[in-house]
């Protein structure tokens, strides 16, 4: 069965049609990258997954069950975790508070609950071991590399089980070895059965680490096809408009 | 002797004793116990049981707003109107007691006034989006005015049925400790425990450095903000009640100019402006060393013009730590 199934689905701002029928879907343990020039409509598929928008026609199923989203929250509540573009890291807060920001682990009872630090930093501790990243719970962030910075955001969705995680350009701005480890944690979650979403400009990145490629132009889903049946040029050509269609 | 990636994730970057000395609030603290040695050695007046029983309960109003404020400044915010809240807090609690209510009635009208101020400041910044310069400017405007309206002006001096008890509250002593003394530091551990220990303080700490951020992660960013400015003003009211019941009087212009006594103890001991950095201790400390000055000042037979200079000059040196500190970590 398939984790996330999307029918049929539009988003229009006044006149403007943003996202107009598009319908995929997307099995556990699956990396798609979603790809398209700037306009295309990717970032507002996105956000209607994410819960920052609601689409204005068509469906989502998570799991089989009906998705609507009214809030961020709600979508991460369904096990639904971003990464975001600028990784929403707090510089002067630690890895692990970073890590937990906005559920905390706490102790106590009722009303005299504290933070959990102990708990807290172990549990971070284990996931950046599980990412085989060389980060340190209780550094604070501002100190810490862009792979180091990387591996706080993606430990996040590490959390909980989270069953899709989408990723916003999450290699836009960071050098080549950090963007092997990038690609490096995206198959982790794979292999954890996540599905993942990968939003990427970078044509080499979505062809080393997706299963599938969905191009998108102008709003509609012109492209769907495993990446062993496309190569670089055929994108290339799609996000343009050089190839109408496949 | 291969360092594997279990250790290294283990290990500690800087360990307790690294960070304290690092810490601006450290340096302060040295400065103020520096001060406070060399003013006994150098006058017969400073260490004397009365001048150190001034000292401590002068630096409580300024210290106990500074908490509230610190806590503002953290979220990157800033609250110029805790001079006229301190002012109007103060103007209702005398004008409610000399109208013949108890100090229970005086005392929760006033702390009711200084919510009401607060959560005004909170939602305009929180919802509305205003600069909390402007919303706060504009506070300190009105505050101090709705006090003059409140008593029409004059001074209040005579609290009506409880008015010993009222001046027990804030002139009285307890083991040769004046009382805005302990309430200070009752007030400062709360504080401190606040920010350490609850998720409330871990959400202020992160609006002020990346609210975006905090917002996405799903803090609920403006109910923080509005709690924020609401304690900034009930600070200011808890001190307008403690210093009315020391001086035994209100006039309409107590509380002026203090907002900038209080930005500056709190930036003095470590709160950064820029948000995201505070603790409640360096708000006592920062406070601490502007009376210290001042005492001083006095002691020493400075004359009195000085003060400004070296208040100032306190402020501009306990930041200049800090710039070179983040200077030689960019390099």
């Amino acid at each position: 069965m398939a984790v996330l199934e999307l029918a049929n689905i539009s988003k229009h701002f006044g006149a403007i049609q943003a996202v107009n029928d598009v319908s995929f879907s997307l099995e556990a343990g699956e990396v798609v990258g979603l790809m398209g020039d700037n306009g295309a409509g990717k970032s507002t598929l996105v956000k209607m997954i994410a819960g920052n928008f609601r689409p204005s026609h068509g469906t989502m199923r998570l799991d089989g069950n009906d998705l609507i989203l009214h809030r961020p929250v709600e979508a991460r509540q369904r096990g639904i975790e971003i990464v975001h573009q600028d990784l929403a890291l707090c510089n002067n807060l630690t890895a692990a508070a970073n890590v937990f920001l906005g559920r905390e682990m706490r102790r106590g009872y009722g009303p005299m609950r504290i933070l959990d630090y102990k708990t807290m930093y172990k549990r971070a501790g284990e996931i950046f071991k599980e990412l085989k990243s060389e980060t340190r719970p209780r550094d604070l962030v501002k100190q810490m590399s862009g792979g180091q910075r990387q591996a706080v955001a993606i430990a996040r969705t590490m959390l909980a089980e989270a069953k899709l995680v989408l990723m916003d350009e999450p290699t836009a701005a960071i050098s080549v070895r950090q963007v092997a480890e990038v690609l490096a944690h995206i198959r982790q979650l794979r292999d954890r059965g996540i599905a993942v979403i990968l939003i990427s400009h970078r044509m080499p990145d979505v062809f080393s680490v997706a299963d599938r490629v969905i191009v998108m132009r102008r709003g509609r889903k012109v492209a769907d096809k495993p990446i062993t049946a496309s190569s670089p040029e055929e994108v290339t050509g799609l996000i343009t408009g050089a190839i109408e269609q496949v | 002797m291969a360092i594997t990636l279990d250790q290294t994730i283990a290990q500690r970057q800087r360990n307790w004793f690294s960070s304290v000395f690092a810490s601006q609030t450290f340096w302060v603290l040295v400065a103020v116990i520096i001060a406070c040695i060399f003013l006994s050695f150098a006058t017969s007046s400073f260490a004397t049981p009365t001048n150190l029983y001034n000292i401590t309960r002068n630096v409580t109003f300024v210290a106990i707003i500074a908490l509230g404020m610190t806590l503002v400044i953290i979220t990157g915010g800033i609250d110029l109107s805790v001079g006229s809240v301190l002012c109007l807090c103060s103007m209702v609690l005398a004008v409610t007691m000399h109208a013949g209510y108890g100090i229970g009635t005086g005392i929760a009208a006033s702390i009711g006034t200084a919510l009401v101020v607060g959560a005004f400041n909170g939602l305009l910044i929180a919802y509305l989006g205003f600069p909390p310069f402007v919303v706060t400017l504009g506070m300190l405007s009105i505050a101090r005015s709705l006090a003059m309206v409140a008593s029409n002006n004059t001074v209040v001096f005579q609290f009506g049925p409880d008015h010993d008890k009222l001046l027990a509250l804030g002139g009285g002593a307890w083991l040769g400790i004046a009382n805005p003394v302990l309430y200070m530091a009752v007030l400062a551990l709360l504080t401190g425990f606040v920010l350490r220990w609850t998720r409330f303080g871990r959400y202020v700490f992160a609006i002020g450095g990346n609210e975006h951020a905090a917002t996405l992660t799903g803090v609920p960013v403006r109910k923080i903000k509005v709690a924020v400015y609401m304690i900034s003003a009930l600070s200011a009211g808890v001190a307008g009640i403690i210093q009315t019941g020391w001086l035994g009087a209100v006039t309409t212009n107590i509380g002026a100019g203090m907002e900038l006594q209080v930005i500056a103890a709190a930036v003095i001991g470590g709160a950064n402006l820029a948000g995201g950095v505070g603790t409640a201790f360096g708000a006592i400390v920062g406070a601490a060393l502007i009376e210290v000055i001042r005492n001083s000042l006095g002691l020493l037979g400075i004359n009195a013009f000085w003060q400004g200079t070296f208040i100032g000059g306190a402020i501009v040196l306990a930041v200049l730590f800090d710039r070179l500190r983040n200077l030689r970590q960019s390099d």
